[in-house]
């Protein structure tokens, strides 16, 4: 499309020269550093007394003092994503650039898909960075060579996280097509990813709670509840990601649940057969975990895109 | 020889909600030829503008920029087309070199011709002389103007739209703008739309103008035909503020 290496290359130009990416950067990259270090630690002491296969991932999903990376990532992630995003569209509308640039020969939508390019570029290279941190760092602390298996995992956790951080952006570019002031979509921004990320997670149990009957404690209740939380949390974008990518990533989850209803035959049989999942076989486990997290990450751009395409420009 | 105009609308109309901006406008402008629009504020003449160049949509009615109409063909009437809004709309981060690459990139010009063009223009409208480093921001009102000249003249524009060119400028800068408006009409025969509050200026460069009074153009022509309208034949010594006035006070109730 005409024109969109050119905004594309502006858009980068400027995120990289911009004093809140730099910020942003090193902060991620300072926890990440320290995670990763705390992890290594550990690994090294339990050295000897277990050999856990695919040591090398644990780097990645063993919390050190506080977090894993793949929970600072699903934390921390999405901020990245509408920092970078926040004000990409009004900040141009209030300076007066939007409409010098619309009054270019370039068809409008190159704007927003340069806009939201460039922050997907930003963040892989983000992303990547970090990993390729803790790899290094992983490597000289453990000793171990991680295996064919293990660089396809992190590849796929990779491109998993930078699917998650670009639905942050696109709800961040949305609000910024919505609203005339950066204040307002940021704030908004933070309150929809405070909502969903966290609320929901909280009065997921709670709604459970009120529908199914408090006092009931039998195992089918139980079952019940366990389920109702599951439908609720599946609405919250960090809860997909998590339970994605720690499936992913750990090569012993077989399920994307946290805890299985089992019967005794079953209990048996797993633990009988508690060999790691063929990487194949775990992409199969969060195969709706990535379409959904796939699916709204588009529908969100799409959004964003009608809606920007449908304004009026007013040069006032 | 008469020629197609350039510039046409016929009964164009554009409605916000229940407001009417721009109630039928009528128009033809020659190539070559300086029209002035003149209006209080909100008298739709933006509106009118962004029209032309489709960024707006007509509620009824059409334009056509040398018989494309920007309603369907925005790109091509946009690739045509110069428009300078009224606060210019520069990143003011870059500075003045990087802004008109950026442009020409815009306009896909080739790297090369660009940097020709970019020098030439830079010449041209006086700026080529400023430090390379320094950036827009620091730039005043009249360098912006100048620069959003050189900007005409890298896209090779064949009509310019401009926005107040000299609102907030001081006598000096207003003086250079307007010489660089006239020039660009006279040497490269390009046809200019500008629209403007300072009566002054337009009546010393304009070869004929409109007045927009509550979206509606109330009249059009050289300025001695409106004053001989307004005024009779046998006055000698009119200003537009006079014709503007009389028009403004009878189409305002």
């Amino acid at each position: 499309m005409k024109g969109l290496s050119a905004i594309l290359r502006k858009e980068l130009a400027d995120h990289f020269a911009s004093h809140r990416f730099a910020i942003l950067f090193a902060l991620i990259a300072m926890v990440s550093l320290i995670t990763a270090y705390m992890v290594g630690i550990r690994i090294r002491e339990v050295e000897g007394q277990l050999k856990p296969q695919f040591v090398f991932l644990l780097l990645f999903t063993e919390p050190g003092a506080m977090f894993s990376l793949v929970q600072f990532v699903a934390f921390f992630g999405p901020l990245v994503g509408l920092i970078l995003g926040f004000d990409a569209i009004n900040r141009e509308r209030n300076e007066g650039t939007l409409s010098k640039l619309l009054a270019q020969p370039i068809y409008r939508d190159v704007v927003i898909n340069a806009k939201f390019l460039a922050g997907v570029i930003l963040i892989g290279v983000m992303l990547l960075s970090l990993v390729l941190v803790i790899t290094g760092l992983g490597l000289a602390l453990v000793g171990i060579v991680p295996g064919a298996e293990e660089i396809w995992r992190i590849v796929t956790y990779l491109l998993i996280s930078v699917v998650y951080v670009a639905f942050w952006l696109g709800v961040a570019i949305l609000f910024s097509i919505m609203f005339r002031s950066t204040a307002s979509s940021a704030l908004a921004s933070l309150a929809v990813w405070i909502f969903f990320s966290f609320f929901i997670t909280i009065g997921a149990s709670v709604l459970a709670n009120v529908l199914a009957s408090d006092a009931d404690f039998s195992p089918p209740a139980a079952g019940r509840k366990a389920e109702l939380v599951r439908y609720a949390v599946i609405a919250s974008p960090m809860e997909l990601y998590s339970d994605a990518t720690a499936t992913v990533i750990d090569p012993l989850r077989k399920s994307t649940r946290a805890a299985l209803p089992v019967g005794p035959l079953e209990a048996i049989s797993m633990t009988r057969f508690s060999g790691p999942l063929p990487l194949a076989q775990s992409l199969l486990v969060v195969m709706p975990h990535l379409i959904s997290l796939l699916a709204i990450t588009v529908l969100c751009f799409a959004l964003s895109y009608i809606v920007f395409m449908r304004q009026e420009i007013r040069s006032l | 020889m008469e020629t197609a105009p350039v510039v046409a609308t016929h009964d164009l109309t554009k409605i916000y909600g229940h407001q009417v901006a721009v109630d039928r406008l009528t128009l033809a402008v020659n190539e070559g030829e300086i029209f002035g629009f003149l209006g209080p504020n909100g008298a739709g003449k933006t509106t009118t503008l962004l029209m032309l160049l489709g960024l707006t949509e007509p509620t009824s009615g059409w334009a056509r920029i040398m018989d494309i109409d920007p309603a369907r063909e925005p790109i091509k009437v946009k690739a045509r087309v110069g428009y300078l809004q009224e606060n210019m709309g520069f990143y003011s981060d870059l500075t003045a070199r990087q802004m008109l690459r950026f442009v020409a990139e815009l306009n896909g010009i080739e790297r090369r011709e660009a940097e020709v063009r970019i020098e030439g223009a830079l010449t041209d409208v006086g700026l080529a002389d400023e430090p390379p480093a320094k950036t827009i921001a620091a730039f005043s009102r009249g360098m912006r103007q100048r620069l959003g000249i050189a900007e005409l003249l890298i896209k090779d524009a064949r009509v310019a739209f401009l926005d107040e060119p000299t609102l907030g400028l001081d006598p000096d800068a207003t003086q250079r703008i307007t010489e660089m408006i006239q020039r660009l009409a006279r040497e490269q025969r390009m046809t200019v739309l500008l629209s403007s509050h300072q009566l002054h200026q337009v009546q010393r460069i304009c070869d004929r103008v409109g007045i927009m009074i509550k979206g509606r153009l109330v009249a059009h022509g050289p300025i001695d035909q409106l004053a001989r309208e307004k005024f009779g034949l046998n006055r000698e010594q009119f200003t537009l503020e006079e014709i503007y006035m009389k028009y403004f006070l009878e189409g305002s109730p």
